[in-house]
């Protein structure tokens, strides 16, 4: 109610409803009291087209009562919920109150259900068709915006059905990454590598790594800038995980393919985040989530 | 149509119920808004009407007590799981994405009352509406408890005696019985019957269950013992928009006023020729055994229900008297001012009204069985995914994410095929080759497509699904076409 800065409008609104209450009520007094002028037929005289005539047609007085009902749950409904001005009503509800309790009362009645899980090792929890079920519908509500529904993400956004992982793939570190998120960090290189050229020779270096299509002589002469890179993604360019630098020799371009894509990483560098879950989900949903993730790049055995 | 008829024939009397209407005088009178209800003592009648219409209670009773009953395999023949979103009709098995067969289903029902009602004005009214089966039953219990008619008023204005106490009790108690299995046996065609049948009597029912047995028991006991006629005077909308389905072809329950009038008593003996008399007879016989309590001798009035029960206790007396049958009967008003034959009068039932009203329901009604027997055995729904727009992968294909939703309506597991085409080499990449769906489970799959690099330009390309079923036994089950897009960014 702050975008009132008076009881003016409360005052007004409540009075409107209170007044048209008290209007359905005198009607249905003088209705009640009135009487409707008709000839011996029961007409009112009133004819339409030759041959219509209005007639008389009474209520049944009981249809009254219906009417006083409506009225005292009018009433009580006001008295109750919020609904005049701004006055709180009786019971205090608020849809945030309501939406509250539901929640607290879906979570008491899943508890056991996730207690279940949570005593069991993450193999076994990947393992059971409930907690996958369960794990299934966490992931679309919470990872598939940007994971995408089969989770395998997108440009950015990493696949997590590959055994290909940032930050680890133990069921431990997928946990810390969902609790506290991630924040990925290329600074820009290209002032360190030097010229565009180099940067760009230097992008055939990286992608002969994986053995992608790339220019040989280019990747020559590009292997000695590589020194600026080693320091987060290792001599060898397997990457550091403890620091979240990616593996640059496996065929895996979260941020782009091809030369193009691996130049503008070098000039531009980039933040990338993994929002963190924790407060949003429960840690009995965390530990169930984090199994199935574990479990997309971990299948059992084909059925 | 009055002002330019120019015969001298009588024609009956439209005249609007004196209900209301206080203080009769010459000028007229003040009649109130709201009138006190009048309690209407309908007296029992036998006759050809009365049996049409206990056939209707029988029919309709005995599907509505002992459908939930039947088995189907299984499971209950006729079971609608709302909690599973799952419809079972016999062999069928529906989901919400049937929806469109109730909207059939409801079509076929207004037309048929269309074509009805054009024929012979309300005979859903007076044979098979819920609210006149079930004022039947009620009142043939509370006729075997308090007898008839004037035994009912009699008892009425006694003043409170033990056998008016035993009467009324009596009759309570088995009206709410009565309704209480009423209400029983409606949320038993939501929930298993016979489970339903164990909790009820070892008390252990869900409070959902219990509110819907009692309140769907409680309308039941209000509408048929208490409310009656006032549902279709005041609250039935149907009642009132009939109206429009009427002509001067329609046949409705007609006082034959030109036979009938002067009416008055008369001895049995009385030669009419002399006695300046009608075939009416006055004996008041009619009015009494209304349902509504109206005078059919006033005209077409917009509370008669049409159920015949004055044709048929005027037949008994015009046979008691000695004089032809038919005083009041099922009549037209064109047959009645033009004097038509029978013969005459079923020949104008061939009007475009009535064609029409059969036409579309023919068609409706051939439309949705010829959709249900070529109903396949599941359904699909394809989903472009909602977060990755195309991707590049490992190959240097994009990729292109799709789920589906298969939705098993067969009461076996069925293994499903996904096919792709629209594309130049498009591949189609599923988790597993053979995607098993559960007996009546729907279950999501995602399916990749991918195309080769550079190989179309950037754009939105149409891609056609091709999902084949089949059963354990490797039988096809048939196969769903179903079309989504694919995207090439820029």
């Amino acid at each position: 109610m702050s975008d009132f800065t008076s009881n003016f409008w409360s005052v007004y609104v409540a009075g409107i409803a209170l007044v048209g209450i008290v209007a359905c009520l005198l009607l249905l007094y003088f209705s009640g009291k009135a009487k409707a002028m008709t000839a011996n037929d029961n007409t009112t005289g009133h004819v339409w087209d030759g041959d219509l005539r209005e007639m008389n047609n009474p209520l049944p007085r009981w249809w009254v009562g219906l009417f006083l009902i409506t009225i005292v749950f009018a009433l009580g409904y006001l008295a109750l919920y919020p609904g005049l001005g701004n006055s709180a009503g009786k019971l205090g509800w608020s849809s945030t109150g309501q939406y509250e309790a539901e929640v607290a009362k879906a979570n008491k009645e899943l508890e056991p259900l996730y207690a279940k899980f949570a005593g069991m090792p993450p193999e076994d929890v990947a393992k059971d068709p409930q907690a996958m079920a369960i794990g299934d519908r966490l992931f679309m509500n919470n990872c598939a915006q940007c994971h995408g529904s089969d989770a395998r993400g997108s440009k950015g956004f990493p696949n997590l059905t590959d055994t290909d992982w940032l930050h680890g793939g133990s069921h431990d570190k997928i946990k810390e990454t969902l609790v506290k998120g991630r924040m990925g960090n290329m600074p820009p290189m290209a002032a360190a590598v030097g010229s565009a050229e180099d940067v760009r020779n230097l992008s055939h270096y990286v992608l002969s790594l994986s053995n992608s299509p790339h220019d040989a002589l280019r990747a020559s002469l590009g292997k000695s800038k590589f020194v600026s890179c080693a320091a987060c993604h290792g001599q060898d360019g397997k990457g550091n995980q403890t620091i979240g630098a990616p593996n640059l020799t496996d065929d895996i371009w979260l941020h782009g393919w091809g030369e193009n894509a691996i130049i503008a990483m070098v000039n531009n560098g980039k933040v990338n985040q993994m929002p963190a879950q924790e407060g949003k989900l429960t840690d009995a949903q965390l530990h169930v989530l984090a199994s199935y993730v574990w479990g997309l790049s971990n299948k059992p055995a084909a059925k | 149509m009055e002002s330019s008829d120019k015969t001298t024939r009588k024609v009956i009397p439209i005249v609007p119920s004196q209900e209301g209407a206080h203080d009769a005088s010459e000028d007229g009178a003040w009649g109130e808004l709201y009138a006190a209800h009048q309690k209407i003592y309908p007296r029992s009648v036998q006759g050809i009407f009365a049996k049409w219409r206990w056939g209707f209670v029988f029919l309709t009773q005995i599907i509505f007590y002992c459908l939930p009953w039947l088995e189907w395999g299984q499971r209950q023949a006729v079971l609608f799981d709302l909690g599973a979103r799952r419809f079972y009709i016999f062999g069928i098995v529906l989901y919400p994405q049937d929806f469109i067969y109730l909207t059939g289903l409801l079509v076929i029902s207004a037309f048929s009352l269309f074509l009805f009602t054009a024929i012979a004005g309300r005979l859903w009214c007076g044979y098979a509406c819920p609210q006149t089966v079930y004022s039947e039953i009620f009142m043939w219990i509370e006729r075997k408890v308090e007898g008839d008619r004037t035994a009912r008023i009699r008892l009425d204005s006694q003043d409170m005696s033990l056998e008016k106490l035993v009467k009324k009790w009596y009759k309570h108690f088995l009206w709410i019985g009565f309704s209480i299995w009423t209400g029983f046996t409606f949320v038993g065609y939501f929930t298993p019957i016979r489970e339903l049948g164990m909790e009820f009597f070892l008390g252990r029912m869900s409070s959902w269950e219990v509110f819907w047995v009692f309140f769907y028991g409680f309308a039941t006991y209000g509408n048929a013992g208490f409310m009656r006629e006032q549902v279709c005077k005041y609250m039935c909308p149907y009642a009132r928009f009939q109206s429009a389905m009427f002509d001067k072809d329609t046949l409705i329950v007609t006082y034959d006023a030109e036979r009938g009038e002067p009416r008055g008593s008369r001895s049995k003996k009385a030669d009419l020729t002399t006695l300046n008399l009608g075939s009416c007879v006055d004996c008041s016989l009619c009015v009494q055994v209304c349902p509504t309590g109206i005078d059919i001798r006033k005209g077409l009035q917009y509370e008669c229900i049409g159920c015949g029960a004055c044709a048929d206790v005027c037949d008994t007396v015009m046979d008691k008297v000695g004089y032809p049958r038919g005083l009041v009967k099922y009549s037209t008003e064109h047959a009645m001012k033009n004097h038509w034959t029978s013969a005459q009068t079923l020949r104008h039932i061939f009007r475009p009204r009535v064609l029409i009203y059969t036409g579309i329901l023919v068609l409706v009604t051939s439309l949705l069985f010829g959709s249900l027997l070529t109903r396949k055995s599941f359904k699909v729904d394809v989903v472009r995914d909602r977060a990755s727009l195309a991707r590049i992968v490992s190959g240097g294909n994009i990729e292109n994410v799709y789920r589906l939703q298969i939705m098993n309506a067969a009461e076996k597991r069925q293994h499903f095929k996904v096919n792709a085409t629209g594309m130049y080499d498009l591949k189609v990449m599923t988790d597993s080759e053979d995607l098993i769906v559960e007996s009546t489970q729907s279950r999501w799959v995602s399916v990749r497509l991918q195309v080769p690099y550079d190989s179309a330009a950037p754009g939105t390309y149409p891609v056609h699904f091709t999902i084949e079923a089949s059963d354990d036994d490797q039988t096809a089950q048939g196969k769903l076409d179903e079309k989504s897009v694919f995207l090439i960014p820029r």
